[in-house]
């Protein structure tokens, strides 16, 4: 029996603002397919399209052309809150994946449900918090005491580790992860991006991981892509990224590309 | 001044506070839990009143008229949410909208049976239509009769049934559409429906307190709701104010508004006492609100953000 790929996407197009001064072309035929426990680390120049992709994936805006299935299901058509219950989400900014006054279990309580109808029954119950307390406490992050604090209250990585709970705590058929450590300090980033790798294997996920670090984007998954002006430019497997440095892969893109990698927040070290 | 003749408009002041309450209740639920200003709320609360006093003086059980009050109200918000979530209309639009619609709609409601087939109020003296359920010629007596007692009991009821219905599956959802949109989708949920189920409630919340309303003063006024948010508005921030810090939990939030209301009306005698001119209430309470809603902004100017600086350290 061949197994069904975690994502087919073809041809798809997207540009904003048709028609006016501020005409954007931000997909412009993008096509790819994951396979079950693919792991892939998605890199580009700024305005490349990296992000777009995966809030079409995620269904934020309709797009103008092509078509996407997740796990199987054609999505193209749906709305953001049908696909949800395939799709586990980090984004880039911490306070975007968390209700910030709502407190941590009902954050959660919130997550486990995703994609579910929601009824007029209790909306957290006794056996979901020994869970909950379980799983912060596998963050060491020392919220596992603290299930009844607002959510605001704590700091951004924090949040985004939370994020990330809430993202697989029911398992999602696809995991998207948009440069969900950009906004943190070196430290907390690392952390965070430890944590991503552990539950992304623990769970046998399949995700695509925007980074702006292209030692992590070598680093982590089985799988990097490269995109450039709304395409994806260059997709490496396993064996190819393993032999590859930071130093190479710029030179890569500069011969596929015809020019420089520019992003403001790429990290070049090595 | 005499002191007595305060003293004497205090009972009123309480009952006039708990109906107004649980509008402010309905004000709470759009304006804090959905973050969006209703201004559907001074239709609603005419259509509440309208619809009561038209049943109860056609021989309808005020029960049942009050209930029929808190479905047409219902609809009212529907009205509103449809214009937001499905037209796109700003929030603050589609409510105004709503609100003039309902100018003419409670008008022909009160004009039921009229040869105009318009009316701009309803009478209904409680010495004919004795089965009202409070009426403010009862607000002075030490007995069962009081409006004070059953309204009491309803605003209890109510803000039990809110704290149930917000710790729900579903409720815990429409919070979240309230607190960050983005996620709510994230996580699966409809936030045009959350939206429309939210102004839903919040408005038959507030025409279940203007059919109140019209009974306790004996009258329907299609006026009746005129700067009926802002009153709501009032009640929520003085909640706030006073116990904020105090009240952690929903149940006593929503308490809060409650109280908030009464205090509202509380002050509003004292000042009327002290010798302002009714014609004058509504500036200043239009002010009092005004400062009132400046606070967080100047708080934030003045003090430094002690809560946020610690939140940048992971």
């Amino acid at each position: 029996m061949r197994e069904e790929p975690m994502l087919v996407l073809r041809d798809i197009r997207k540009t904003f603002h048709p028609g006016t001064v501020m005409q954007t072309v931000a997909l412009a035929g993008a096509s790819l397919t994951l396979n079950r426990g693919d792991f892939v680390t998605v890199i580009g120049g700024n305005g490349a399209g990296k992000s777009t992709m995966l809030n079409a994936v995620a269904g934020t805006f309709p797009v103008d052309s092509g078509s996407i299935s997740i796990a199987g299901r054609e999505v193209t058509h749906l709305p953001e809150h049908r696909r949800a219950v395939l799709l586990g989400r980090v984004f880039q900014d911490p306070m975007t994946g968390t209700a910030a006054t709502m407190n941590i279990e009902e954050n959660l309580a919130l997550a486990a449900r995703r994609g579910e109808k929601r009824h007029l029954r209790w909306g957290i119950t006794q056996k979901e918090r020994a869970l909950y307390r379980e799983k912060l406490a596998s963050l060491d992050l020392g919220l596992e005491t603290r299930l009844g604090s607002k959510v605001g209250l704590l700091s951004g990585g924090q949040r985004q580790a939370l994020t990330l709970l809430m993202a697989t705590l029911k398992r999602p058929e696809l995991l998207l992860l948009d440069e969900h450590t950009a906004a943190l300090d070196p430290k907390t980033a690392e952390k965070v991006l430890t944590l991503t790798d552990q539950l992304i294997r623990e769970n046998e996920l399949t995700a695509l991981m925007v980074t702006h670090n292209m030692k992590d984007a070598l680093a982590l998954g089985n799988r990097t892509i490269m995109m450039h002006e709304g395409r994806i430019i260059l997709d490496l497997k396993e064996e190819e990224k393993r032999s590859m440095t930071v130093g190479d892969l710029l030179e890569q893109f500069e011969k596929t590309s015809g020019r420089k990698l520019d992003n403001d927040r790429m990290l070049l070290a090595t | 001044m005499n002191i007595a003749q305060l003293l004497n408009q205090m009972p009123g002041a309480v009952a006039q506070g708990l109906i107004w309450g649980i509008m402010a209740i309905g004000v709470y639920i759009t304006f804090r839990i959905l973050d969006i200003a209703d201004l559907t709320v001074d239709g609603s609360f005419a259509t509440g009143g309208a619809v009561a006093a038209i049943l109860i003086t056609n021989g309808v059980h005020p029960w049942v008229a009050v209930l029929a009050a808190v479905a047409a109200g219902m609809a009212a918000g529907a009205v509103t949410g449809v214009f937001h979530t499905a037209m796109g209309i700003p929030a603050i639009l589609a409510g105004i909208l709503t609100q003039l619609a309902l100018y003419s709609v409670n008008l022909r409601i009160q004009g039921i049976g009229t040869d105009l087939g318009s009316r701009a109020n309803v009478p209904m003296s409680i010495n004919k239509y004795k089965n009202m359920l409070v009426s403010l010629r009862n607000v002075g007596q030490f007995t069962l009769e009081n409006p004070i007692w059953l309204m009491l009991l309803m605003t209890a009821i109510l803000i039990g049934a809110m704290y149930w219905f917000f710790g729900t599956e579903y409720g815990c959802g429409l919070r979240a559409v309230g607190a960050n949109p983005q996620m709510a989708r994230a996580q699966g949920i409809n936030t045009g429906t959350g939206k429309v189920a939210g102004l839903m409630i919040s408005n038959g919340l507030v025409a279940f307190s203007g059919a109140l309303m019209a009974q306790y003063q004996g009258f329907s006024d299609v006026s009746m709701g005129r700067g009926a948010i802002v009153i709501g508005l009032a009640a929520v921030i003085i909640g706030e104010v006073i116990f904020g810090k105090l009240f952690r939990n929903f149940a006593l939030r929503l308490l809060a508004v409650s109280i908030g209301a009464i205090i509202y009306y509380l002050v509003i005698q004292v000042v009327l006492w002290l010798g302002l001119s009714t014609d004058d209430l509504k500036l200043l309470t239009a002010l009092v609100v005004a400062v009132f809603l400046a606070m967080p902004h100047w708080k934030s100017r003045i003090i430094p953000r002690k809560r946020k600086e610690a939140g940048q350290h992971a």
